[in-house]
């Protein structure tokens, strides 16, 4: 019993353009779930902190006092105080300077990685999607052999390849997120494919990198970008898992993984070495997934409930 | 219902075929010489000679896949570097080991995920659902080697309750069994939840509600069934996350399975063990994906509301 | 109005939808009608106008956001709006049943036939399943279901959709309900099966005595299977005639409006005139009657006023100003003229 089917509303008074309307009823369905607002605006704050951080050692002497780097043997396993806030780690390291400036590296493999696997798996998708056949069959079995390797066991066998590095986890995890958008997007372009101005538009001359590029690709859109800030947080975790296993970030990188992996043989006496990173790795995935979750439910209503 | 798994079999041998390449070019996309790298820098030439005319090295690419290929499919996949025992005799046990591991979790997270999903579903809006949610997100967005670290240090270190390490007595596998399975427990309870939503909104409730059936029997009778039926899609996935997130609890728990068995095995360049692992977990993965598939499409046959 | 006897009596019904936080539709908006003791009402509207939702209020079946504000629902001087849901859940599929739209969806497609009818029995009879499959298999012969004792065991998937509507039927029926509320149960099926349908519902109705409430858009319907009709426009009844008195002399001009729209067979028919404008969205209600932007007499008496539903002489109510002495129009105004 919805309220829709009895309510056949009339448009009226000024038109808008359709794409204006929707971007207008994105951000009005959007803002209204503040949870997701919270978790945009979390990201968009460390994006800046990690940036500035990085780049102007003026703030970063303000924000973080302590080099992340300086091993101080006097300090060493101090728990949180108002001069260390997240403790010190077993080599006497500020664990919140080392966390802030660890930002960069967690934040880039995420953005960098989802993007080199958005840059791969999109055309994949499209192009299976929209020529169909025995280029589909092609592209889709390889995508099958990718997907056959569950979670982070891609990552691992490329890794294994290419040997641990931040790099080379940036690598694994672009490649571990090809299957996914290649997917999804063969998805929405077969379902935009079928839409009936395509054969309209086709009809009346338009050529095939035309119609993708101004008409699949729009349509497609919004299924990459939900995906992308999804994966974003997953690749996170996987880069994290790598370097916690040890196959990632090499020491003294302050990277969050590593930083945990250093922890764990100290958790008898200095369980905070553990505590602060894996807290930060939690705080920027859950933002992530949160503001995808918003996203999603905002640029397509019909899946949310 | 027979040609459907007679072509999804059909279907499985280019994925089989393109997994074993895959695997086995490992060895070979290894920027150096392979047998090299076996056997550590300073190596003298005659070990590498020795290794390359092992393995066969010095052979056609092509003629390597092949033997490769024969000597997989009888489950033999060569001497661990390290030991010189045959791999699969290593293996044979800690396969086991993460088996359980994976399968204990998985039941964990159905168990839980599906409870906490329809509780979430049936009290919509209510402080016992976003709270759930609530959880749930959480439990998606941490590092599971995280969550084990912490659950070691409370439940082991602090409290005493259960030891830190290993695996085999019922003690040993509370801890690793929650970290594995507490992301797989989020992931299905949001998707239970929002499958029961979708049910609960079909016209079959209406009709049944209109029958006077009482609001407990409509969600454990009617809708539960139904819904239910897509979270089946979900768990051949979940099983093969699970897999593979046994790596990384095992690491985190000195559990002597195969995650464990592959990282070691990386990081000293064992390749017919990471290879040997590699591909049992992969074809494990895909023939949990073909059950749940075929199994969906059974269950699916009865609801094809086209008919 | 009508028979002293009826078996329903609904006045002021107000049913409203609260969304996006106490925003409010008023979805129906003030419906009164009666239903004679086994006689057949018709609700007619185009989609929108609040007969579905009248029909789920009278079950009290309307889910969150949505919610029975005020009026009466008189089922034999017990009104139902004050009625605990438990007490409502012993006159759901025994007292007043309801088949739907959708035979196709409105079945459990996981279990059988037979089980869900069953499931009635169980309810409201307390029948164990070995008594119960007796009655079951008479049942759906009863509806016309051929080879019962073998379709009792199959999944709704395995059958038509004619089939399924009568086993919806069959299933509505079950505990031989005093009145069954038909909510377009015709219009997602072939037109030969339609009139089979249809037909089988007034042949039940004879048989077991029942009242009906007949929800339509279709005036076709309406004259072939209902005694009083109710018309609908955007929640209101703007109309409430016995069938033959409507069809020979409509007063509302909306009613007018649909019977011109009607290909007609007993006259000589030179076009079909289509009601001008589109129904007004439930969030931007006209403050006065809500027909008068498309109602070709309407004064501004209509539009800034809304009309009360007035008793007019032999058991006809009608909404509309025209009818009353404040009318301020043309006083000769014809609004229907065969």
């Amino acid at each position: 019993m919805s309220l829709h089917a009895e309510s056949t509303a009339v448009p009226r008074e000024k038109v808008e353009s359709p794409r204006v309307k929707s971007i207008k009823d994105f951000f009005r369905r959007f803002t209204k779930n503040k949870p997701a607002v919270i978790g945009f605006f979390v990201i968009l704050f460390l994006v800046f902190l990690a940036i500035t951080v990085s780049s102007f050692s003026r703030f970063d002497i303000i924000i973080t006092p302590h080099d992340p780097s300086t091993v101080n043997l006097v300090d060493r396993f101090q728990g949180p105080s108002s001069e260390y806030w997240f403790g010190t780690d077993h080599m006497g390291r500020d664990i919140f300077s080392r966390i802030v400036h660890g930002m960069i590296l967690t934040l880039g493999i995420g953005f960098v990685s989802v993007i080199m696997g958005g840059i791969i798996g999109v055309p994949l998708g499209i192009i299976a999607g929209f020529y169909g056949g025995k280029i589909d069959a092609i592209i889709m079995r390889f995508v099958d052999v990718l997907l056959a390797f569950p979670g982070i066991l891609l990552a691992l066998a490329i890794v294994s390849i290419l040997g641990g590095s931040l790099i080379n986890v940036t690598i694994a995890v672009a490649i571990y997120s090809v299957p996914g958008f290649a997917r999804i997007v063969r998805g929405s372009t077969l379902a935009t494919k079928k839409l009936e101005y395509i054969d309209a538009i086709r009809a009346l001359g338009a050529t095939d990198t035309r119609i993708i590029f101004l008409h699949v690709l729009p349509n497609v859109l919004s299924p990459i970008i939900v995906n992308a800030t999804l994966y974003i947080a997953t690749a996170i975790l996987t880069a994290a898992g790598l370097s916690f296993l040890g196959l990632g970030a090499q020491p003294p990188a302050p990277e969050w993984g590593a930083m945990l992996n250093d922890g764990r043989n100290h958790l008898r006496d200095a369980g905070h070495i553990a505590f602060f990173p894996g807290l930060a790795i939690l705080v920027v995935v859950l933002a992530f997934n949160i503001f995808g979750d918003g996203l999603r439910d905002a640029l397509d209503p019909k899946m949310k409930n | 219902m027979l040609t459907y798994i007679l072509r999804r079999l059909i279907q499985l041998i280019p994925v089989l075929f393109g997994v074993t390449l895959f695997v086995f070019l490992l060895m070979h996309l290894t920027p150096g010489n392979p047998a090299q790298l076996m056997a550590g820098e300073q190596a003298p030439q005659e070990v590498i000679d020795r290794i390359e005319n092992r393995l066969g090295l010095n052979d056609p690419l092509p003629v390597q896949y092949v033997r490769f290929l024969g000597n997989v499919v009888q489950l033999d996949f060569g001497t661990s570097m390290r030991s010189n025992l045959p791999v699969m005799d290593e293996i044979r046990y800690k396969f086991f080991v993460t088996i359980e591991l994976a399968i204990y979790s998985t039941l964990l997270s159905v168990f839980i995920g599906i409870i906490a999903g329809i509780v979430s579903a049936v009290r919509q809006y209510t402080f016992s659902d976003i709270a759930i949610m609530f959880v749930a997100l959480f439990g998606l967005s941490m590092p599971n080697f995280w969550l084990g670290l912490m659950l070691m240090q409370w439940f082991s270190i602090n409290l005493g309750w259960f030891p830190p390490t290993g695996w085999g007595s019922a003690s040993q596998v509370v801890l690793p069994v929650i970290t594995l399975g507490t992301a797989g427990a989020a992931v299905i309870a949001r998707m239970t939840r929002s499958s029961m939503l979708e049910v609960i909104s079909q016209d079959y409730i209406r009709t049944a509600r209109a029958k006077g059936v009482r609001e407990r029997v409509i969600i454990y009778r009617h809708a539960l069934k139904n819904a239910l039926i897509p979270v089946v899609t979900v768990l051949g996935l979940q099983f093969g996350t699970l897999l593979s997130g046994t790596v990384l609890t095992e690491q985190v728990f000195a559990i002597n399975g195969m995650g464990r068995y592959v990282i070691d095995s990386i990081m000293a360049r064992d390749f017919p063990a990471v290879q040997a692992s590699i591909i049992i977990i992969s074809v494990m993965f895909v023939f949990v994906n073909l059950i749940v598939d075929i199994s969906y499409r059974f269950l699916n046959k009865r609801i094809d509301l086209n008919g | 109005m009508g028979s002293e006897n009826n078996i329903l009596r609904v006045n002021n019904l107000q049913t409203s939808f609260f969304i996006d936080g106490g925003h409010e539709i008023k979805a129906v908006d003030g419906v009164t009608f009666d239903v004679p003791e086994g006689k057949t009402l018709g609700i007619v509207g185009e989609s929108g106008s609040g007969k579905s939702i009248t029909a789920l209020s009278i079950l009290k079946l309307i889910d969150s956001p949505g919610k029975i504000k005020g009026g009466e629902i008189n089922l034999k001087g017990e009104n139902l709006v004050d009625k605990t849901e438990k007490a409502m859940r012993k006159i759901r599929g025994n007292t007043i049943s309801m088949i739907f739209q959708e035979p196709m969806t409105s079945l459990n497609p996981t279990y059988t036939v037979g089980q869900q009818i069953r499931e009635s029995y169980k309810i409201h009879q307390g029948l164990g399943k070995r008594e119960s499959t007796e009655k079951v298999i008479e049942m759906l012969k009863l509806v016309g279901i051929p080879s019962p004792e073998k379709r009792i065991n199959q999944y709704p998937f395995e059958l038509s959709g004619g089939m399924r509507q009568r086993v919806m039927i069959a299933m509505a029926l079950a505990c031989n309900p005093e009145l069954l509320i038909a909510d377009e149960p015709t219009t997602a099926l072939d037109v030969t099966i339609q009139a089979q349908i249809l037909e089988l519902i007034k042949e039940l109705q004879d048989e077991l005595g029942m009242s009906v409430i007949m929800i339509t858009h279709d005036l076709g319907v309406v004259a072939e299977t209902c005694d009083f009709v109710a018309v609908m426009y955007c929640g209101k009844v703007v109309e409430y005639a016995e069938v033959k008195t409507l069809f020979k002399n409509p007063r509302h001009p909306y009613t007018v409006g649909l019977l011109k729209s009607l290909p007609r067979s007993d006259i000589d028919q030179l076009e079909l005139i289509p009601i001008k404008g589109t129904v007004p969205s439930p969030d931007n209600m006209p403050e006065g009657c809500s027909f008068a932007p498309r109602c070709p007499f309407a004064t501004e008496l209509c539009h800034d006023h809304l009309p009360d539903l007035l008793e007019i002489g032999d058991g006809e109510q009608i909404r509309c100003w025209i009818y009353t002495d404040d009318w301020d129009g043309d006083p000769e105004v014809k609004v229907y003229e065969p």
